[in-house]
């Protein structure tokens, strides 16, 4: 090969390495930022979550969750767009000091105008009403959630 | 209603997945038709060779496709690139050891890169296998001690007289059936999932304090047993096996393990007093460690004898310079063992420094997505054991690129997809099925009831 060549070739074959690599820092990038219309549902993405969307049903947005029962009655928590978690735990975001709470006993997620309630394996369970909550639930303003001794609803 | 249903479908990204294997495919042509025209040699087997890394890697895609569809699309494409530049190398190496052959008259020598193409056959086989067994990462915890117990064995295989074998006096091969393998490399993924299981439920109490010095909480006298058994561990395999770089390899991983399950930063640095006492010792006791740190530290002062190869490799990093000679236009074969440990040296000769430094980002790419997977995923076993195969590469990259390059002593490990040598290919690969797996639990849709009860819940308004 003359010199001209190999020099070409030799800068070519960086310049498509370098494409690889910048291309899948793009698809990296894009990951990153997922898009608005995907995953909406993972908890570990839900945090970075923009304001929440309108949904189907009109309602007035749900901005706390207030405790209505137990050794915490009067408490408002109040809701942005992160998880709750509630349990007996020193890293729960609702510190319940309940013999029949669980650690890590259930958690909140935010989804648009929604709350999930899922449990996390408690003992006693979560219950919304008189169901117990086996998988993850919305839970509507009003119903109330019990965990343990207390009980806690969503208000706006 | 289809609108609002869409919100919650999943974007898998396997289409990315599926552009991006593509695109290190075109590289590694790329790569082997330089090396071709400028060696002046095609030849057949090479283009089945690259039609058939094709044809593997699509068949992997398909299997990902099929059995982890959410798992993360860089993974997979980074080390196919990685892989198929390292197969580019060896061809290129193998025809400067067939044309020194033909200058000097002797047998022309058997090419290393068809067996490094069969070995990538199997580590993609192994990667389907332990993607198709282990479908949920949480089962691995019931295999914590099993896989201890394994680990151990396959650690200290080699000692095994009559099974195992010494090459450049390290005994870290043995010989089954006229196959050597490196049972080390395969240690260390199951000491992983050993690790991994151990910490997670000792967690709590591995991250108590009994009293703090300079602000730094010291963990109790109890508590630093499993990290000395560990240290005794690696000693051994430096004394017996004259492996520093597994040795090293071992007790890093242990120790950052640790720091990842406790959050105690005085893990970290009981780790590193541990390390100095144990490389002061080794020092001094054994020949061949006093010889690595003396070539680190002055490797001209005998440029023809023990510094040789390391004075050769950075030569050849300078003849490289920042665009380097190009494929098969420099003289990578001079330095010893071009093809396994210091592989690094000849893609910077030949890619010089903007080649490498892409190189490196790939390997930094990998490493950010297991340790992204390792964050989102759930469950504590699964974040531990991410973390821990994250290390696993990160480290041994770091380990070997860092001897070759001088900026620490060379350790004897090979650079993962890119050196010759089947068994740590077959282990890396093993590797990167568990992190596709743990990365599939950690973006895949909470529960598939989550949409159930979401659907319920729009469908009733």
């Amino acid at each position: 090969m003359s010199d001209l060549l190999v020099t070409i070739f030799r800068i070519g074959f960086l310049i498509a390495l370098w494409w690889f690599v910048i291309t899948v820092v793009g698809v990296l990038r894009r990951d990153l930022q997922a898009p608005r219309d995907a995953k909406p549902l993972t908890p570990a993405r839900v945090p970075n979550r923009p304001s929440p969307r309108p949904t189907l049903r009109s309602r007035r947005p749900v901005t706390k969750l207030v405790i209505i029962e137990g050794a915490l009655e009067g408490t408002v928590i109040p809701l942005g767009t992160s998880p709750i978690l509630i349990g007996r735990a020193p890293d729960a975001t609702v510190v319940l000091d309940d013999d029949f709470v669980s650690t890590h006993h259930a958690r909140l997620i935010p989804n648009g105008n929604h709350w999930i309630v899922e449990d996390l394996g408690s003992t006693n369970g979560t219950w919304i009403d008189r169901t117990r909550v086996s998988t993850p639930t919305a839970l509507s303003p009003g119903s109330p959630l019990r965990i343990g001794r207390t009980i806690l609803e969503l208000s706006s | 209603m289809s609108e609002t249903l869409d919100r919650y479908r999943v974007s898998t990204r396997r289409s990315a997945e599926l552009a991006l294997l593509i695109g290190s495919w075109l590289i590694g042509i790329f790569a082997w038709i330089l090396v071709d025209a400028s060696t002046g040699k095609s030849s057949l087997g090479g283009w089945t060779t690259l039609i058939s890394s094709g044809v593997l890697l699509l068949v992997v895609h398909a299997v990902v496709r099929w059995q982890a569809p959410y798992a993360d699309p860089i993974l997979l494409p980074c080390v196919a690139a990685l892989n198929l530049l390292g197969l580019a190398m060896i061809h290129r190496l193998d025809a400067a050891s067939a044309q020194r052959a033909a200058a000097n008259g002797t047998p022309q020598p058997t090419p290393d890169v068809y067996a490094q193409l069969t070995w990538m056959l199997i580590g993609l086989i192994a990667f389907i296998i332990v993607l198709s067994i282990v479908s949920d990462h949480r089962r691995l915890q019931r295999l914590t001690f099993i896989s201890g117990f394994v680990g151990i064995i396959l650690l200290f295989l080699p000692l095994l007289p009559g099974l195992g074998s010494t090459v450049n006096g390290a005994r870290l091969w043995i010989n089954v059936l006229g196959f050597t393998f490196q049972p080390g490399e395969l240690a260390k993924v199951a000491l992983t999932i050993f690790f991994a299981g151990f910490l997670v439920g000792r967690r709590h109490s591995l991250a108590l304090v009994s009293t703090k010095i300079y602000g730094i909480g010291v963990p109790r006298i109890k508590d630093v047993g499993p990290l000395l058994v560990v240290w005794f561990t690696a000693l051994l395999v430096l004394i017996l096996e004259r492996d520093l770089g597994t040795s090293l390899l071992l007790f890093g991983l242990f120790t950052v393990m640790l720091y990842v399950a406790t959050g105690r930063r005085s893990w970290v640095v009981i780790g590193a007093i541990l390390l100095i006492i144990g490389g002061a010792l080794a020092y001094h006791a054994f020949g061949h460690v006093h010889t690595r740190f003396d070539v680190w530290l002055h490797p001209f002062a005998d440029a023809n004898g023990e510094g040789f190869q390391i004075v050769q490799s950075l030569y050849g990093l300078a003849n490289g310079g920042i665009f380097g000679t190009g494929w098969g236009q420099g003289y990578p074969q001079l330095v010893p063992f071009a093809k396994t440990d210091f592989i690094t040296s000849a893609l910077g000769e030949e890619l010089g420094l903007m080649g490498l430094i892409a190189i490196f980002l790939l390997f930094a790419i990998v490493v950010e997505r297991g340790a992204r997977a390792a964050v989102a995923t759930r469950d504590a076993f699964g974040n531990l054991l991410a973390i821990g195969l994250t290390t696993v590469l990160g480290l041994q990259t770091f380990i070997v690129v860092g001897g070759v390059t001088r900026l620490v002593p060379l350790t004897g490990l090979t650079t993962p997809f890119l050196s010759y040598g089947g068994s740590s290919l077959v282990a890396n690969y093993v590797i990167i099925a568990l992190l596709i797996r743990i990365s599939n639990a950690a973006r895949a849709p909470e529960l598939s009831n989550l949409d159930i009860a979401l659907r319920s819940d729009l469908e009733s308004s």
